[in-house]
């Protein structure tokens, strides 16, 4: 039998059920417990809890997890416990299922107070304490902050001072943060400073969730799997590059989070500079977190942006109509000062000075209450260099497009000729749909985030180096912005933006493409 | 949108096909392979309704042959099925009539995506040696399910015998959950196993091969033991540091000990058609590890160990 065979199979860890080649079993987290500060807002309810509940579902969390919830609330644990369920009934991906569920709730914990309250965060020592007796989650914590960036530093010393963050205990205790990751270079290592301060730089786990795993291994994917691609990926086809993040939608709610923030940091200089990092890098050695991240590094540190006075853009949305509707001005929401100078629009080039993009610009735009929610990243290609067919424009340049969102996909746009006798080109697009491919079910980012936190699995996600080399290409356009003190420039909903941005790419001969 | 072609070819099924993609729009194809389920007229529906789920995760082509060699008059009769809102996948359903069944290969090689993995299903009773099936010869992966056999032990014998790479079979699918918990729970703990012991129903076919499977990975003469079932009702690994053992308590639970910590109720629910088809349909490369269990459970047949009914169980 196979324990006397030569070519005895590996195990993975020691473990002699387990087998690199056996993929039908999931890696299971260890038992853990996770502690969620900030129930009470959308994002726990709408993506956290229901992805708790996906990943128990498929089998993914290990025999032994806990759930605690912390805020201030008046809650018993069966009031957490009935959000929890509420939550995962509306918004779980997967079907629900009673004895899913009843495993989930032996280990569902509340804990009540606020985050200065020191009997609070003893408390939740305790129950966490308690839990890892119980229910044998043996020691192992992760702490996701789905509050405020303002209450960071509170919360981390407090779960410091009642040894809550110690690295030598019996099992691991991590950090999840969410971005912003501060509002500018110096905020941002201020923020690590203090979060580095209590968690090793291994236990922090910074997430973008407009920017799941999947996003960022479908595009290593098309770049690095394939061979058809990489050849045209440089400044010899390539003349520009585009990325955009539209948002169909105003600021909603949001606006003690927004006003003060800015499309710029709030979009530019996360999700779409990483973007941007990802399009741009060379190909690491492998795939290993690490490499990755040096390889994105490595390209940040080549970019900078554009002089702002020529190559950026901020506007602001008016009153109008959108989408068949009737829409109140960024000044007519709820909390926003009269002489806010926030941006809801803001458009920026980057430049990058290596030998694969010099010459080709980047530029990125994010924007809300634009005429349709969209995410991508547009590879303009040059024209072609000789066109013997007369009717040909200009304009009529290929264009490779990752689609980030709604529908992840690749589009190429190519001309053809019209059927009949005359030489006729036309442009037409082939798109290709991951969602059609592959898997309507697969995990949602949050899935896999906070799988990954619990195997504790080294994040694709941002390390503060790549943040604070975002910061530094996008603070001389903030400075640049706040020096000229003024509003921004109206455009109306529905739009594409505001002028100015059309004629920052004028100045450099393109335009915008329309997603 | 169900298109009928009563008395048909594969040619004109093909055009068929062509035509609906263009009036719908769609033009690109999404779909990754070609899924062929090899039925009967009495069994199609629960298989249809299968694949077309497992569509939902995998987007694909469907060809339902369903096989009618009794039929009078021979004849191929389609239908092109495609689902609007699941527009990605697309489903025929080709009754072979008479004559035709015995030439199954003929239609299906006309109607198969370029250049894309093909995966064949057998529902219900499939070939001695899938591989050497006119539709096995055509797929790089081969589904059976030992369990839709009158004898599922004496089924997956065969299989086993006849193993070649691609093949599995549903009865190792349904064990995935209970060897990741097992696998969790050496995670957790950690020690090496010196005796394991199986409790399952007699002539349980998912059984053996979970007896096969603990033999070949722990090198160990695994013990089984008969019990009420259904199923698989018990898995015990003694180790020197103590006892870990998963009992399933009902239909969708299991209790969880390891030693040094409590019990718990983990989620075990017993996996519809559905998902097993979809976990298959997931990896197109060759199951090594289904492979060696296959091997390992040739070896106890051979050594006269396989439990066939209650009275050789082994007791303690």
């Amino acid at each position: 039998m196979a324990a006397t065979d030569p070519g005895r199979p590996t195990t993975i860890g020691g473990n002699p059920l387990r087998d690199p080649r056996d993929r039908r079993l999931p890696r299971i987290a260890d038992p853990s417990v996770l502690v969620l500060f900030g129930v009470t807002g959308d994002l726990s309810r709408k993506k956290l809890m229901p992805a708790v509940y996906d990943l128990a579902n498929r089998g993914l969390l290990p025999p032994g997890f806990a759930l605690v919830g912390f805020a201030r609330r008046d809650w018993a644990d069966q009031d957490f416990a009935q959000v929890v369920h509420d939550a995962v009934k509306e918004y779980a991906r997967t079907p629900f299922r009673e004895e899913v569920w009843s495993q989930l709730l032996t280990g569902i914990r509340f804990v009540s107070g606020s985050f200065d309250d020191d009997d609070a965060f003893a408390r939740l020592a305790e129950t966490v304490a308690e839990l890892d007796r119980n229910t044998g989650t043996s020691g192992n914590h992760a702490f996701y902050l789905s509050i405020p960036p303002g209450s960071f530093e509170t919360v981390v010393n407090q779960l410091a001072r009642h040894g809550m963050a110690e690295a030598d205990g019996p099992g691991w205790n991590r950090v999840v943060i969410e971005k912003p990751f501060g509002h500018d270079l110096e905020s941002a290592q201020e923020l690590n400073a203090v979060v580095s301060k209590v968690f090793p730089p291994q236990a922090v786990f910074r997430i973008d969730h407009y920017l799941g795993k999947e996003t960022v291994q479908n595009m290593l994917a098309l770049r690095f799997a394939n061979q058809m691609f990489e050849p045209v990926w440089n400044n010899r086809y390539i003349d520009h590059v585009q990325i955009t993040m539209a948002e169909d939608i105003g600021i909603g709610g949001r606006a003690g989070y927004y006003d003060g923030i800015g499309a710029a940091r709030d979009v530019i200089q996360n999700h779409l500079l990483q973007l941007l990092a990802l399009t741009a890098m060379e190909e690491p050695t492998s795939f290993a977190a690490d490499r990755l991240r040096s390889e994105k590094q490595k390209v940040l540190s080549a970019a900078r942006a554009a002089d702002p006075a020529l190559h950026s853009a901020r506007g602001r949305y008016v009153a109008g109509w959108a989408g068949g509707r009737e829409v109140g001005g960024y000044l007519d929401e709820d909390g926003i000062a009269p002489d806010s100078t926030t941006e809801t629009y803001a458009a920026i080039r980057v430049d990058i000075d290596n030998r694969r993009w010099a010459g080709v610009p980047f530029y990125l735009r994010a924007g809300k209450r634009m005429a349709r929610r969209t995410t991508e990243v547009a590879l303009m290609f040059r024209p072609a260099p000789h066109r013997p067919f007369p009717d040909m424009s200009e304009m009529d340049r290929n264009a490779l497009v990752l689609r980030i969102q709604p529908e992840e996909g690749v589009t190429m746009r190519f001309g053809a000729k019209v059927p009949g006798t005359q030489m006729e080109i036309r442009q037409v697009n082939m798109d290709f749909a991951y969602g059609e491919s592959f898997t309507e079910s697969s995990p949602e980012a949050y899935e896999r985030l906070i799988l990954d936190v619990l195997l504790g699995d080294p994040p694709l996600f941002p390390q503060h180096e790549e943040v604070e080399l975002s910061w530094q290409i996008l603070d001389p356009v903030l400075d640049h912005w706040a020096a000229e003190g003024t509003p921004p420039e109206d455009y109306l909903p529905g739009s594409w933006g505001p002028q100015s941005a059309v004629d920052m790419l004028a100045r450099d001969g393109f335009t915008w493409r329309r997603p | 949108m169900i298109i009928s072609l009563p008395n048909t070819t594969a040619s004109e099924v093909s055009k068929e096909l062509l035509r609906a993609r263009q009036t719908s729009g769609a033009t690109t194809q999404g779909r990754v392979f070609t899924l062929v389920v090899v039925t009967t007229p009495a069994e199609a529906d629960e298989a249809l309704a299968a694949s077309q789920l497992a569509a939902t995760e995998h987007p694909s082509r469907i060809l339902m042959l369903v096989d009618d060699p009794d039929a009078e008059a021979s004849g191929l009769d389609a239908e092109v099925r495609l689902t609007r809102g699941s527009a990605s996948s697309e489903t025929l359903v080709l009754h072979l009539r008479g004559e035709v069944a015995a030439h199954p290969a003929s239609v299906v090689t006309a109607l198969l995506l370029p250049d894309s993995p093909v995966v064949v299903w057998w529902p219900t009773t499939s070939p001695v040696s899938p591989v050497d099936d006119p539709i096995g010869a055509l797929a790089d992966r081969r589904i059976t399910d030992a369990l839709g056999d009158a004898d599922p032990l004496q089924a997956l014998r065969i299989r086993a015998a006849n193993h070649q790479p691609g093949d599995t079979d549903l009865t190792w699918t349904r064990l995935t959950r209970w060897r990741a918990l097992l696998a969790a729970a050496l995670d957790q703990f950690p020690h090496p196993v010196t005796e394991a012991v199986v409790e399952a129903a007699a002539d349980n076919a998912s059984a053996e091969l979970m007896v096969a499977w603990l033999a070949s990975r722990l090198g160990l003469t695994v013990q089984r033991l008969t019990s009420e079932g259904p199923g698989i009702t018990r898995v015990r690994l003694v180790t020197e540091g103590g006892t870990v053992q998963i009992t399933r308590t009902d239909a969708r639970h299991a209790r969880f000990e390891i030693p040094g910590q409590p019990d718990r109720e983990v989620a075990l629910p017993r996996r519809i058609l559905s998902e097993l088809i979809t976990e298959e349909l997931r990896r197109m490369d060759a199951d090594e590890v289904f492979e060696e269990t296959t091997r390992a459970l040739l070896a106890r047949t051979e050594s006269g160990k396989v439990d066939g009914s209650p009275s050789e169980g082994e007791h303690q």
